[in-house]
């Protein structure tokens, strides 16, 4: 071979792939790929499309579930909720994008998760972003903070999709790399759900949407497959630019095609373009693709069929309609302004066959591109550091007051805590996303999960049951309110902690499960399923891929416990800087179902007077802890440990008792544990309810070692993490019906205190250990981001 | 690049015309709406249906709930109605929608001035016909020249969504006249470039004539700088025009008709309009702003 003349430049590794995967592609080919081909090759066989090393673990995950229809392998996961209400829905990263160009990256970002829900004939009707960036000291992040949040606005305020939640959380291990997870959720609107195949042979080949650029070519293999290095800003051209008004467009006559008798299936273009589309439409229907190149609109003059290929220009769809049909479909794009051309047609040969003109650019197996990349299995270790960082030595923790203790009391503590950007409010955030449009959202951001009702504009059942509702002129009663409203809703969650995983990885899967399974519980919402976006380091490094298998047992062995499916996702690997990993963090993307959003619960407190209680037991658990990490600067110890029965019980408890109409209110404890939990029910509060008098050490579980007799420190009751507990406030008269309800769980439930107005007063045993004005704590709650980012 | 107008036949069939599916108060489940609205403007008898077209241009993306708000909240024949449309003589109220018509790439909505319905939107205001601009449709309209002033980026340079509470400055209005004078209704803003501005001539005119019909306030009525969601001058959050026929706000009333949203105090501005056309005999000539206060 000529090129092994050149063996500093291998040809192989100018695509991304090694030598043994450039062998296997000879012996698929028979002969030596041409340019084009290789570059194809390096796409679809890349970590990030190919799943190359994720995807033997990921078949632990269980896939399949009561209302699930689809799983995993096309676009997005697929739920069946009754009454024809079927939703979409799934979640994807952009961090390394965002990281070298956040504003691009989060927006296309966006437009690439959209495209995959309304390539399935959804309409795009809520989007969640989950983010993860270092310390707000440093400038680069403030700007990539800033860049990311208005990307996401950007996009999806244009486009009319509500950003309806999400999370957001700062580590330094984020530093140089962020991470930009968008879950996007669709409901179906043509009655059936289009799937990416390009089926029958002799049917035309459509693209439509925006024209190909040279933008974005290799984004998939040599951007996202890879770590960062001190090269990383010479990567911004392949970071592609984002037009959410063409996407509206696309989006509007996507939805119209998915109603016509004539439209077979449809891909969208996302990582790897047009190879990635062409590929995986053919492969899945087991056939072949001959495409003209010369035919596909160009934004500039004098793109090599490589660049058209591998181009990742935004906003672009491939569209397979019947034989005879192609004129309407490129009627109907043309009425929505939506350029679409033919450029090519169906085969029975199962060849993707790509021209210019009359002469063959690229003429290789679809499935060998699409499905046939190798799998490894790579090797795995568990990393030295767990035994390290698992130590925790409480004894040299001294308790808030004590020398050692950056705060001089409880309070100093507590504010401490409120204002780490970690617990503190996300409005700065959520206030520049649209998160009304739609008319949808039934609880906005800053509760445990956004709840959005399902309705159809122009169904006459939603005629009759808004008149129903809403039929009471402004001001009127109030009062049959909950009853009149009959919809069916959905309840959105994404969670997942990075440093539990890291110190546990294991146990950093369950607990991402469990909590997103019990903030929609916490909603009054059944989980439906997950989409799950997996982040993590270099997989070649077998400490990474331990991270990664281990991370996998845990969602799994959560899932099977709690009976929730795996409905797809996404694997980000290589997100590490010069070497620096991040914490392996996995997010799930959760969806509950509600068969009455008038049954829906919230976060904040309701009334004073109500009944505050404690549903689940506290144990001394601070490793992995914020209060751990911002006392003493360490993310150390084991994190809290997650029994899945206990969770199980709990989270049937709080839904039945959802159901029931028992909950004024319910908040899962996490970041901050049972006293920020306390004060963020207060502060979410509706006006007069805003603060609580609770007596904290109740349902005190003891500590191992001790014989199970010392009851936890004080400050791992107040502050530490425990999981499986629910803070819950209910109208005195019912206490003893919820109990019932809890007892019949086997749910430990104590009462905490009541709600009260203005005040938030902790005792411990009686002591007093904290009283502060709600008013302060909330406005030092809600100044630490929008301060933090200003420095 | 777009076409403009046509045959068309879209998501929506009502888009191709009138023959399209609307919603006639004959039709189920109308009743309780009608109700409402009965109670509110005191008759006993069943009002005539006010008939909305919702315009829809490409970019638009609050025109599904303008449609469920005035369709499905209040009863009220809807349609939607294409940017291509010339012809807008059977209808009682035109709503402009919120969105970002063409991407508002250039300046919002300097570009979806120029869509055919713009020219028949001006006519059909010139005719006396009720038009509402929210949000994008308030830009459009200020881009139309259908109202004065301009607007600029919000001055805290970021899209804000949030509820806001804003003051009824004035109930001589067919879109205010439910309200009581100074009544704080709260209403969400959603936008990036509602920071409205005119010249300080302009700006008395429009507070002499009593063309204010909105101003963002705080929970007791006061318009603070804190209350003040985008810079606006002189906190304003929505005007009308000279005849009073035409108003452009901010504000998107149709994100708050139902009380699972938060709060229902949109209603009152579209049951303002249903009650101010029903209450007409004939073609009424519509309230002269220059006669309020």
């Amino acid at each position: 071979m000529s090129r092994e003349s050149r063996p500093s430049v291998p040809v192989w590794e100018e695509v991304g792939l090694t030598e043994e995967e450039y062998r296997m592609v000879c012996r698929i080919l028979g002969r030596e790929p041409s340019h084009t081909e290789l570059g194809m090759f390096g796409l679809m066989w890349s970590e990030h499309c190919s799943y190359k090393t994720s995807k033997v673990h990921l078949r632990l995950l269980p896939q399949t579930g009561r209302r699930v229809l689809v799983g995993p392998g096309e676009n997005a996961g697929v739920a069946d909720l009754g009454d024809g209400f079927v939703v979409v829905w799934k979640i994807e990263s952009h961090n390394h994008p965002s990281a070298i160009e956040p504003y691009q990256g989060a927006a296309t970002g966006v437009g690439g998760i959209l495209r995959d829900i309304f390539t399935m004939g959804a309409r795009p009707i809520a989007c969640l972003d989950s983010l993860r960036f270092g310390p707000l000291d440093d400038d680069r992040v403030r700007y990539l903070v800033g860049g990311v949040v208005a990307g996401i606005a950007g996009y999806g305020n244009t486009t009319g999709i509500p950003t309806v939640g999400g999370e957001i959380y700062f580590d330094d291990c984020y530093r140089d790399n962020c991470l930009v997870n968008v879950m996007c959720v669709g409901l179906l609107e043509g009655g059936r759900v289009i799937r990416g195949r390009a089926e029958g042979p002799g049917n035309p080949v459509i693209l439509a949407g925006n024209r190909t650029g040279r933008d974005g070519i290799h984004g998939a293999s040599l951007l996202a497959s890879r770590e960062f290095d001190e090269k990383a800003e010479e990567m911004r051209p392949a970071v592609q630019v984002a037009d959410p008004f063409v996407e509206k467009l696309l989006i509007e006559a996507c939805l119209e095609l998915a109603q016509t008798d004539y439209l077979v299936g449809l891909n969208d273009l996302g990582a790897a373009g047009l190879t990635s589309a062409s590929s995986e439409m053919a492969s899945r229907a087991g056939t072949g693709l001959d495409i003209d190149i010369s035919r596909v609109p160009r934004r500039e003059p004098g793109m090599t069929p490589y660049e058209v290929m591998l181009s990742e220009s935004q906003e672009r769809m491939l569209v397979v309609v019947r034989k005879g049909r192609e004129k309407d479909a490129i009627e109907l794009f043309d009425k929505w302004g939506v350029e679409a051309r033919v450029i090519g047609r169906v085969t029975d040969d199962g060849i993707l066959r790509v021209r210019e003109g009359e002469r063959v650019v690229a003429e290789v197996p679809a499935r060998a591109l699409a499905h046939e990349a190798p799998a490894y299995e790579r090797p795995m270790r568990r990393p030295a550091y767990l035994d390290e960082v698992v130590r925790l030595d409480l004894e040299g923790l001294p308790l808030p007051g004590g020398s050692g203790h950056p705060d001089k009391d409880w309070a100093g503590a507590f504010r401490r805590l409120l204002a780490s950007p970690n617990i503190a409010c996300k409005e700065w955030v959520w206030r520049q996303y649209d998160h009304m449009v739609r008319t949808n959202t039934v609880v906005l951001p800053g509760s445990d999960a956004a709840v959005l009702r399902l309705k159809r504009e122009e169904d006459p059942e939603t005629r009759k049951m808004t008149a129903a509702a809403g039929g009471r002129a402004a001001g009127g009663a109030a009062d049959s309110a909950a009853a009149a409203e009959r919809f069916k809703g959905i309840a959105l969650s994404t969670d997942g902690n990075g440093r539990y995983a890291y110190l546990d990885p294991f146990t950093g899967g369950v607990q991402a499960v469990a909590e997103a399974a019990r903030n929609v519980v916490c909603a009054g919402a059944e989980p439906v399923g997950l989409t799950n976006c997996l982040n993590f380091a270099n997989p070649e490094d077998p400490e990474i891929m331990w991270q990664f298998r281990k991370v996998i047992e845990g969602m799994a062995e959560a899932c099977r416990v709690l009976g929730v499916p795996v409905t797809g996702g996404n694997v980000s690997f290589y997100n590490e800087t010069m070497g620096v990993p991040i914490f392996p963090t996995p997010v799930v993307g959760m969806l509950g179902y509600l068969d009455d959003v008038g049954r829906r619960v919230t976060a904040g407190f309701k009334k004073a007077g109500d009944i505050v209680l404690l549903a689940g037991e506290t144990r001394e658990e601070l490793g992995g802890s914020e209060y751990l990490y911002l006392v003493a600067g360490e993310v150390r110890g084991a994190p809290p440990a997650v029994d899945l029965q206990r969770e199980k019980a709990l989270q049937a408890f709080v839904l039945e008792a959802a159901r029931a109409g028992l909950l004024r209110s319910a908040h899962d404890c996490a970041e901050g544990g049972l006293a920020v939990a306390l004060a963020e029910s207060s502060f979410l509060a509706d006006p007069e309810a805003g603060g609580v008098e609770a007596e904290v050490m109740v349902n005190l579980a003891g500590t191992a070692g001790d014989g199970g007799a010392r009851p936890p420190r004080l400050d791992a009751v107040l502050f530490g993490e425990t999981q499986s507990r629910v803070v819950i406030s209910c109208d005195s008269s019912r206490v003893d019906e919820l109990a019932g309800v809890a007892r019949r769980h086997g749910v430990p439930l104590a009462r905490l205190g009541r709600v009260r107005d203005g005040l938030i007063r902790l005792t411990a045993a009686g002591d007093v250990v904290l009283e502060e004005r709600t008013e302060d704590l909330k406005a030092l709650w809600r100044r630490a981001l929008p301060e933090a980012l200003r420095a | 690049m777009l076409a403009a107008g046509g045959a068309w036949k879209v998501r929506f069939s009502a888009l191709t015309g009138r023959a399209g599916p609307c919603y006639h108060p004959v039709m189920g489940g109308l009743e309780d709406g009608t109700r409402a609205l009965a109670r509110t403007t005191g008759g006993g008898r069943r009002p005539r249906p006010v008939r909305f077209a919702v315009v829809v241009f490409p970019g638009s993306n609050c025109d599904a709930d303008c449609y469920h708000a005035v369709g499905n909240v209040l009863g009220q024949p809807v349609e939607y109605v294409w940017h291509g449309t010339t012809d807008l003589s059977d209808f009682d109220c035109v709503i402009l929608p919120g969105g970002f018509s063409y991407g508002d790439y250039l300046r919002t909505g300097a570009i979806a001035r120029f869509s055919p319905v713009m020219e028949e939107v001006a006519r059909f205001a010139g005719r006396g016909g009720l038009v509402i601009g929210i949000c994008n449709g308030f830009q459009i309209l200020l881009e139309a020249g259908l109202l004065p002033g301009a607007m600029l980026r919000n001055d805290s340079l970021q899209f804000r969504c949030l509820y806001t509470n804003v003051r009824v400055e004035t109930t001589r209005t067919p879109f205010t006249g439910l309200c009581r004078r100074g009544q704080v209704l709260r209403i969400p803003i959603a936008h990036a470039e509602g920071n409205y501005t005119a010249p300080p001539d302009v700006l008395e005119e429009l507070e002499q004539s009593g063309r204010v019909v909105f101003r963002y306030v705080d929970e007791r009525g006061e318009p603070t700088p804190e209350a003040n969601p985008n810079g606006s001058v002189r906190s304003i959050a929505g005007i009308v025009n000279e005849a009073g026929n035409v108003l452009g706000l901010m504000p998107h009333p149709e994100r708050c008709c139902e009380e699972m949203l938060g709060s229902t105090d949109g209603r009152l501005i579209f049951e303002s309009i249903v009650a101010h056309v029903t209450s007409r005999s004939v073609a009424r000539p519509v309230v002269k702003g220059g006669s309020a206060r």
